[in-house]
């Protein structure tokens, strides 16, 4: 188990390192640059810009430069277009913010998802199981940019009982809708997975066994049935909680609560290059974290995987 | 000189003004309107802004915060005329070429030291420094100070800059040429002063609420990046005792349609009104949707260079598409806020400009019509001819598509022109444009300062900005020319040829000029809707009781 | 031994059509006794058919402008079978009917050659990298891994910055990224399969490799290929609806179920519900099918389940 996690690590490194270079690379073959505009910019004050942030010198110095900076200072470098800001303290600023309405996001859509599915699961073929399958269905289907309006004039402009965007620090009116929005898809997937694998698990032999001997049905559930039932539950956790944690720009375009999803999706459009490339090895560390401690739940629950 | 007598005066009535403040504290001074007992503007922006450094800041959004926290040399009023700001007046050389601008002894920074013309110098110094590397040091070039060009290009230090401190309340700048509106544009951001030791003991992040020392009427107090700014009176402020609004947030709401919920919800004073909606805003909310011209062009820029579609350089062709758009329909039904339609290049809005008249403006659009598809027969296309294909690009934004979206439909249900629309993001978009890889393209353009060449240099065939690489050596000339006229009318009348001579020629479109509009809460006193470079500052703004 | 070992292929050879056309058969039958699979599938022949021939009823084209109706959708635009236009205009005064039906197709077309792409891709690569095995598998593999650590957004982003224009390059970009998932299971399968006899037989005789893959071990995949793939498509769907949604989807004048959707829900406080309501509806049903019966398949061809 040890061995595998250092291995695991050791492979990490590298993947990191060919993100960042697939990154650059990527970044860099977009047409235009971060300091482009409407009103071209005199050579002499562009040749000054691109001095001060080293846009000036060969792609491979970049790169090196920028790993450099990034292993031994830490460094993510300016913000090409939030002059006041370095990519330290977006991440610093934004990634609190998408982090609180990502996490109760995830324990919404865990804990409704995996109730809704059971409930459909026990009571299959049932209207109780219709509902939830069509509701799952739905929630699934429908895009959150629709979605996210419709929260926004109902709570806010019918109702008002709730403000229709901004973050405040985090005080719970503000976090409740983006939870809402960002945890409805989640929520439906989740349903549906737990759902046709309690189906399955049900199905089994060493279940109907437990059901035979007179047990009670709640405790077949609760002490044989669920665990396996989550093992296709976890694997999908893993992905969804990277998913919801760096959040997502439309929540963050509906509902201006300031997240890294917003910041990201701008800094592409405006070829913010140093935002970019923070972000994205945020994203690709807390993947490649959450895949690595899905892998070790996953060995935790199911004894028959070795590694 | 009568720019300073005027000056003067309106600085005494302004100081008179203040001091019959204090006695009546919940009525505005001058109207009598009852003030509402929250004087809290909340306002909607597009975006987060750049910076709140004045030398570093470049977009809108930007420039409103830096103008309710730094005060430059001049203000504008509410109908965008000069006002006093550090600076009580100025005097000018015979040559034009020296200005001395005599500073105000009460003006402080908000830590209570006194605003000195040392600071000015090293602001203006700090714009041109390749080390800050400042995007807007191309505005100390416009101005033509001296030796500005070469410490940009990093050939003299930045000491070598033609402004100077004669003593602690008089600022000296010398100019390479005589610039008639120079006074004007130190009402711009990129001029304002800045505290020298808050920057020495900060460095970068000398703009974070917790170091900023600032010398307007309003001091940042809180900045979430992509959330909020907030503002609140700064009590050190020379004038503050006119001050009404005693805090004003910028919320950063992306979706247009998300921020008119927000208004209606009575979150927001202020947000901008959704193309085509402005009628039955209008109508739900009475007097609170407000629309005012601005001094921006809205047109279609057409690639005349030899990279173009072979078609479009046939000037028949061009007016033919010209002809055939209805801009009546783009401006009342289309955009519907407030915009006019437009034959030439120069808004209407635009000082001491009158717009001339072509005569495609008084045609009736069915004559437009009929004569765009005679032109274009005669260029062999259309009915007997061949069919003509354009492309046409435009950036992402609701607007420009619906816009798009409705001129090729004119020209094909007018010519039969077959148009090809792309949506490109601005990056790509720009650097299409840029190269003039195109053949017709969206393009705006809002003036730099109010006089008219501010648009027409973009016909000159060197302009950096002449993205249909338009050349013609009389219009070079007449804009040559305009430059040495001091007298308005005289400019007038070369601003006419020209645009006629564009009218002719063609290597633009031009299909509306602007209008803000905006929702706006009725409690909100004084927006000044004259001000067509909308250049509004936070401590003339009143919130009436309701 | 090599007797019984050509006997024992005989006999797979023999046992193998009839077992496989029950196989297949008793999918079949599976799946038809699944109500909601088959309520998938109507909907799924509705949606198809909507978009093929929906297009011979409308009463305008789908680019045509009345300008009379911009700016005044909301009183002369509502849906009416006396205007001709069933589901309303949008708002720049368009047949909204003729839209949705273009979006509709579009929809489907982006869906279906996104998850063909990733589809073939994946199962290219999966079956290969698990036919060679060994070093070169492990290589393929951790190939895998690596690029499944890249967040997928920011990828489909810059794609979107540098094939702006073209939607069929997004989604072949869209479908080569996709193909990762579908790349571990083929792989799966394929260690499952390669020691079966029919392969040994092949290799036996001397049948080259890329011939075996091709010809014996992908057609073998093919189920769970079908379930992935009809499950991929609806997400290829709500991913063409992102993009729309961040303004760089489909050029206009054409149209996409999630452009138009877009449009709608921005329109959806100025008393044009229509505009939203009717692609969203097209959008849902398509989605539900393509749920059902994706679910209903994996349930027919996955007999473990029974």
């Amino acid at each position: 188990m040890l061995s595998f996690i250092t291995r695991r690590i050791a492979v990490a490194i590298p993947t990191i390192l060919i993100l960042v270079i697939f990154s650059f690379i990527l970044m860099y073959s977009a047409p235009g640059g971060p300091f482009n505009s409407e009103r071209p910019l005199p050579p002499e004050v562009l040749a000054n810009i691109e001095a001060k942030y080293g846009l000036d010198q060969p792609f491979w110095r970049q790169i090196v430069n920028y790993v450099w900076g990034v292993v031994t200072q830490f460094d993510f470098g300016p913000s090409f277009q939030y002059k006041d800001r370095s990519v330290n303290d977006v991440i610093a600023q934004g990634f609190p913010v998408t982090l609180t309405y990502g996490f109760w996001s995830f324990v919404v859509a865990v804990i409704v998802g995996v109730s809704l599915g059971v409930a459909a699961a026990i009571r299959h073929n049932t209207w109780l199981d219709y509902l939830a399958v069509g509701v799952s269905v739905g929630a699934q289907a429908l895009p959150n940019f629709v979605l996210a309006p419709i929260l926004v004039l109902v709570f806010t402009l019918w109702l008002g009982w709730l403000p229709g965007g901004g973050w405040a620090g985090g005080q719970w009116q503000y976090v409740i809708m983006p939870v809402i929005a960002l945890s409805t898809s989640y929520m439906a997937s989740i349903a549906r997975i737990t759902r046709s694998s309690m189906l399955e698990v049900m199905n089994s032999n060493f279940i109907r066994t437990a059901q035979a001997k007179g047990l009670p049905m709640r405790r077949v559930i609760w002490r044989h049935a669920l665990k396996p039932t989550m093992l296709p539950v976890i694997s999908y956790l893993g992905p969804a909680f990277v998913g919801m944690i760096t959040g997502s720009v439309v929540i963050d375009i509906f509902m201006s609560t300031g997240g890294i999803g917003q910041f990201f999706v701008n800094s592409a459009f405006n070829r913010d290059y140093a935002v970019i490339m923070g972000i994205t090895i945020l994203v690709g560390v807390l993947t490649i974290t959450f895949n690595l401690v899905v892998d070790i739940l996953y060995a935790w629950i199911d004894p028959k995987i070795r590694y | 000189m009568t720019l300073k007598a005027k000056l003067m005066a309106t600085g005494a009535a302004v100081l008179i003004a203040a001091g019959s403040m204090a006695s009546a504290q919940n009525t505005h001074p001058v109207t009598g309107e009852t003030l509402a007992e929250d004087q809290t503007f909340i306002y909607r922006v597009l975006d987060e802004h750049s910076s709140v450094d004045p030398q570093v800041v470049e977009d809108v959004s930007g420039s409103e915060v830096v103008r309710d926290l730094f005060e430059g040399l001049y203000n504008q009023d509410e109908d965008g005329a000069l006002e006093p700001g550090v600076a009580l007046s100025h005097a000018a050389s015979d040559d034009g070429l020296t200005y001395t601008f005599t500073l105000r002894q009460d003006a402080m920074w908000s830590n209570g030291e006194p605003v000195t013309a040392g600071d000015f110098v090293f602001a203006w110094q700090r714009a041109v420094d390749p080390e800050l590397a400042s995007p807007y040091a191309w505005y100390m070039e416009l101005m033509s100070i001296e030796n500005g060009e070469a410490i940009i290009a990093g050939e003299m230090p930045t000491s070598a800059l033609g402004v100077s401190a004669i003593d602690d309340h008089t600022l000296e700048v010398r100019l390479t040429k005589p610039l008639p509106y120079f006074p004007q544009m130190v009402t711009h951001g990129t001029t304002f002063p800045v505290h020298p030791p808050t920057i020495a003991a900060h460095g970068d992040e000398w703009t974070r609420p917790e170091n900023i020392v600032s010398n307007g009427a309003y001091v940042l107090t809180e900045h979430i990046p992509q959330e909020r700014t907030v503002r609140v009176r700064n009590e050190m402020y020379w004038n503050n005792d006119e001050t009404i609004i005693e805090e004003v947030v910028a919320l950063v709401i992306n979706d247009e349609n998300q921020a008119l919920t927000r208004w209606k919800a009575g979150e927001l004073d202020r947000t901008e009104v959704p193309a085509g909606q402005f009628p039955a805003l209008a109508e739900e909310f009475p007097g609170e949707a407000i629309s005012f011209p601005r001094l921006c062009s809205y047109y279609y820029t057409i690639n005349v260079t030899d990279t173009a579609n072979p078609a479009l350089l046939d000037p028949r062709v061009r007016e033919a598409l010209s002809l055939a758009v209805d801009r009546d329909i783009i401006v009342n039904n289309v955009l519907a806020g407030g915009q006019t339609a437009a034959y030439t290049f120069t808004p209407e809005a635009t000082a001491e400009f009158e717009i001339p008249d072509v005569a495609k403006a008084g045609m009736s659009q069915a004559d437009r019509n009929a004569r765009a598809q005679e032109l274009l027969a005669e260029a062999g296309f259309g009915s007997g001819g061949e069919t003509l294909e354009v492309d046409l690009i435009y950036n992402t934004s609701e607007a420009h598509r619906s816009v798009a979206i409705a001129i090729s439909q004119m020209w094909k249900q007018t010519l039969g022109v077959e148009t090809e629309l792309g949506n490109q993001e601005w990056q790509t978009f720009l650097e299409t444009r840029g190269n003039k890889d195109y053949e017709i393209a969206r393009a705006g353009w809002c003036g730099d300062y109010n006089e008219a060449s501010t648009f027409l240099d973009l016909m000159d065939s060197g302009s950096g900005y002449n993205d249909a690489g338009y050349t013609n050596p009389m219009v070079d000339d007449l804009l040559a020319e305009a430059k040495t006229v001091q007298d308005p009318a005289g400019r007038q009348a070369i601003y006419t040829q020209i645009e006629e001579i564009i009218a002719v020629d063609l290597p633009i479109i031009p299909i509306y000029h602007y209008a803000g509009s905006y929702m706006m809460d009725a409690d909100v006193g004084n927006w000044p809707v004259n001000n067509v470079e909308q250049n509004w500052y936070s401590r003339n703004l009143y919130k009436i009781a309701e | 031994m090599a007797e019984t070992t050509s006997d024992d292929v005989l006999r797979e050879m023999e046992a193998n059509p009839v077992k496989g056309r029950s196989l297949w058969a008793d999918a079949r039958a599976r799946f038809f006794r699944n109500k909601a699979a088959v309520a998938g599938l109507i909907a799924l022949i509705f949606v198809t058919s909507f978009a093929l021939f929906g297009g011979l009823f409308a009463q305008y084209e789908r680019d045509y402008i009345n300008f009379a109706l911009i700016g005044s959708n909301a009183v002369n635009g509502v849906p009416s079978f006396e205007t001709g236009y069933y589901f309303g205009t949008d708002a720049s005064g368009r047949d909204l009917y003729s839209r949705v039906v273009q979006g509709t197709g579009i929809s489907l077309m982006v869906g279906l050659i996104g998850a063909l792409v990733a589809v073939v891709v994946g199962t290219l690569y999966g079956a290969t990298a698990g036919y060679i095995g060994g070093r070169t598998d492990g290589m393929m593999m951790r190939t895998v891994d690596v690029l499944m650590s890249i967040p997928f957004m920011f990828v489909l982003i810059l794609l979107l910055v540098i094939f702006g224009r073209s939607i069929f390059m997004i989604f072949v970009g869209i479908g080569l990224i996709s193909w990762l998932d579908m790349a571990r299971i083929a792989r799966g399968q394929t260690l499952t399969l390669k020691n079966k006899e029919f392969v040994e037989a092949a290799v036996a005789v001397g049948v080259k490799p890329w011939t075996i893959i091709l010809r014996h071990i992908v057609p073998n995949l093919l189920g769970i290929v079908i379930v992935y793939a009809t499950l991929l498509v609806p997400q290829m769907i709500l991913f063409e609806s992102f993009i729309s949604f961040l303004g760089l989807g489909v050029q206009e004048p054409n149209t996409s179920l999630g452009a138009l959707i877009k449009e709608g829900a921005g329109q959806m406080q100025y008393g044009v519900l229509w505009q939203l309501l009717f692609p969203l509806f097209f959008f849902l049903l398509t989605l539900f099918a393509f749920f059902f019966v994706g679910d209903g398949l994996r349930d027919a061809l996955d007999p473990k389940d029974r």
